[in-house]
């Protein structure tokens, strides 16, 4: 979120106004009585097109700070609501200018984009104006120096004037991409202020959880965990890599891709099976114990959209006799609370051991399909049931 | 014949010491692979025991450094299986020691290590693979990586992925025909081999005589590997794209959507891809089926 990027920004000695963030309207007409004079009442939500949606506010009076942040707080702006609103002063830009680096993916490096036609229509200027969205290549060995800073300045061509202000800033926010493990620092709008002063008046910044895993424990403070769907959170909370989607068939498998893959056979399977879609992604990883097979099982159960489910196993390093295990183990420790069919496809190592101890177990709500294709088929026509 | 990867490939693997290192040498060496040492800067000097292919107990030597290994054995293959934190470090150590192939198996790099070590790994005469990726495999041959070698014998296939359950379900499907080697590059955002690299050996590699190319979400290695395809691959090959319902994931805020440029989807790299000529499957199996087809019509 902005106030957070800012933040971000104000330790690595990029000029930006932090204002304060708050959660009620009483904090924020206090807020703006502290700060005095004309304020900006701003939406905290981690989406763009925060003002167009009436997520942005001007207020004259310490009052009409209060009435904004009644409006703002609470609203939804792309299916996210509003909890927090940031005040800041008002800072009139005379000049908006663009402003980012980034992961570079396609050229394995980082990548700069700067544009001194910035402002919320930027992707429009890219479009319509390419020439004046300058892209600069940054090598990952050697990054930004003091030099190469003044390089990206001129080639951007920011005012002569401003062009020392550019530099510092250019590698103040170097400063923050490399020592925060980003793959995005994103100034929009960077304005130049009245007096020719350049700061950052709003922005985002991705951050690395592969970096912050064990770099930046600190960054664990910027998850907003209210936000998040329940059953994710309850998913996190086991460890699971679960992502909640808008179907009715739910989905357990080993490995990213093979679990995207049966995704897209269950909703092209869906097709033919009244439209139903999948319900969830869930990576239960490598190793399939019993105690992983009924977390995820658990979570998918109580997806009260779930109307079957879909446990798609390759066992390659896992033998599929221990994911039959895991899944009887997961019907035993839910019980009961299991209610929903389970469509169950094992293929790869150990598969006959694996599908003779489902045999075995007999269950009733447990039907083996031996290939990818046939199980997602199954497992659509009984969610459209 | 195979690409990068033969019975002859002298292997060592850094981190040979730890859990996963000491479980998937075990595996390598059951495979037939030469494992000829392992590295481990803190346990130098020391030795670890494992059984061989024939199922003769072998003892392998424990080395300071890359540079020490290769020098002592010959080795031309390495396999990494060090933490996340310390392979950066693990990386441009094998470069410096000038490994000619280095295979990062760790999950959960920092992707400015990644950036750092691919820039570092420019003009050096280090291959790499991965990270993030289950290795490479030339079935009957050798294995570097943690694919199971069990799945599917030597063949005519070869196979680029850059998903590794999708690998293992893709040569079980094929099983009946075989590969001639096997690559799974990683699903991370910057990689050492590519879907390019891999195609351009296997064009000039004499056993392989189609590819199998499955791709995922994100990036625009997909759309690069078909304009490549279609200037200079002359070998039937088939492709398979996981991802048409896969969730949004993180945006790139404006800056992504002004690079990519509507690159990235599924959808984008299938249409890509057919451009190009490659028949892609909807489904594994379907995909499977593909290839089958043209196997029995060569």
């Amino acid at each position: 979120m902005e106030y957070q990027a800012k933040e971000l920004f104000a330790k690595h000695g990029v000029a930006t106004t932090l204002g304060k963030v708050v959660t009620t309207a009483d904090e924020a007409k206090a807020a703006a009585e502290e700060i005095g004079g004309v304020t900006v009442i701003k939406a905290q939500v981690k989406a763009g097109g925060r003002g167009k949606a009436g997520g942005v506010k001007i207020a004259k009076t310490a009052d009409e700070a209060f009435e904004h942040a009644s409006n703002i707080l609470g609203m939804e702006i792309k299916g996210l609501t509003v909890n927090r609103v940031l005040v800041t002063p008002a800072t009139p830009p005379v000049e908006e200018y663009y402003f980012s680096f980034l992961l570079d993916r396609s050229n394995r490096s980082y990548l700069c984009i700067a544009s001194v036609e910035g402002g919320v229509e930027i992707e429009e200027v890219a479009k319509t104006n390419p020439e004046a969205v300058r892209q600069i290549p940054i090598d990952a060995g050697t990054g930004v120096d003091e030099a190469k800073a003044r390089a990206i300045v001129e080639e951007a061509k920011f005012p002569a004037e401003l062009a020392d202000q550019a530099v510092a800033m250019v590698q103040a926010l170097w400063k923050t991409f490399v020592e925060e493990d980003a793959t995005l620092v994103e100034v929009n709008p960077l304005a130049r202020l009245e007096g020719d002063k350049l700061e950052a008046l709003d922005g985002k910044v991705s951050l690395d959880d592969n970096a912050s895993e064990f770099r930046h424990p600190d960054h664990e403070d910027f998850v907003i965990h209210e936000e998040a769907d329940p059953l994710e959170a309850k998913a996190k909370a086991k460890g699971l890599n679960y992502v909640k989607l808008d179907g009715e068939v739910g989905i357990i498998g080993n490995g990213a891709g093979l679990v995207m893959s049966t995704l897209d056979v269950v909703a092209y399977a869906g097709e033919k099976h009244g439209g139903v879609k999948p319900a969830n992604f869930l990576d239960i990883g490598g190793g399939a114990s019993a105690e992983v097979m009924a977390n995820g099982l658990d979570v998918i159960l109580g997806d009260p959209q779930v109307k079957s489910v879909f446990v798609n196993v390759f066992g390659g390093i896992t033998s599929c006799d221990a994911v039959a295990n895991g899944i009887k183990g997961a019907l035993e420790l839910l019980g009961d609370e299991a209610k929903k069919p389970l469509v169950v496809r094992l293929d790869g190592n150990n598969v006959d051991e694996g599908r003779a101890i489902l045999d075995e177990l007999n269950h009733p709500l447990v039907t083996q399909v031996d290939t990818m294709d046939g199980a997602a088929d199954k497992a659509a026509e009984l969610a459209n049931g | 014949m195979s690409i990068y990867l033969t019975k002859d490939s002298k292997v060592i693997v850094q981190g040979i010491t730890g859990g996963e290192g000491s479980k998937h040498t075990a595996r390598m060496l059951a495979a037939g692979t030469q494992v000829v040492g392992g590295v481990n800067a803190r346990k130098a000097g020391t030795t670890v025991t494992h059984t061989d292919a024939s199922g003769a107990e072998v003892e392998l030597p424990v080395f300071g450094s890359v540079s020490e290994a290769i020098e002592k054995t010959g080795a031309d293959v390495s396999v990494a299986f060090v933490p996340p934190a310390f392979t950066q470090d693990a990386v441009v150590e094998a470069i410096d020691a000038e490994i000619p192939l280095l295979v990062i198996i760790t999950e959960g790099v920092p992707v400015q290590d990644s950036a750092e070590f691919w820039a570092y790994a420019q003009g050096k005469k280090t291959r790499i693979i991965g990270p993030n990726c289950p290795g490479i495999i030339t079935p009957g041959e050798a294995l570097a990586g943690i694919t199971p070698a069990n799945i599917a014998g030597k063949g005519p296939v070869g196979l680029v992925s850059k998903s590794g359950t999708l690998t293992y379900q893709m040569m079980f499907e094929l099983r009946d025909f075989g590969f001639s080697t096997a690559i799974g590059i990683g699903g991370d955002p910057i990689i050492g081999t590519t879907h390019i690299d891999a195609l351009e050996a296997f064009e000039a590699d004499p056993e392989t005589k189609a590819i199998v190319m499955i791709g995922e979400i994100g990036g625009d290695a997909e759309e690069k590997a078909a304009a490549y395809i279609k200037e200079h691959v002359t070998k039937p090959v088939v492709g398979y794209v996981a991802g048409f319902t896969a969730p949004e994931g993180k945006t790139m805020g404006h800056a992504g959507a002004i690079v990519s440029d509507g690159a990235g989807t599924a959808q984008g790299k299938k249409e890509a891809l057919e451009a190009a000529g490659v028949k892609v499957g909807k489904t594994p199996s379907e995909t499977a089926a593909l290839m089958r087809e043209i196997l029995q019509s060569l």
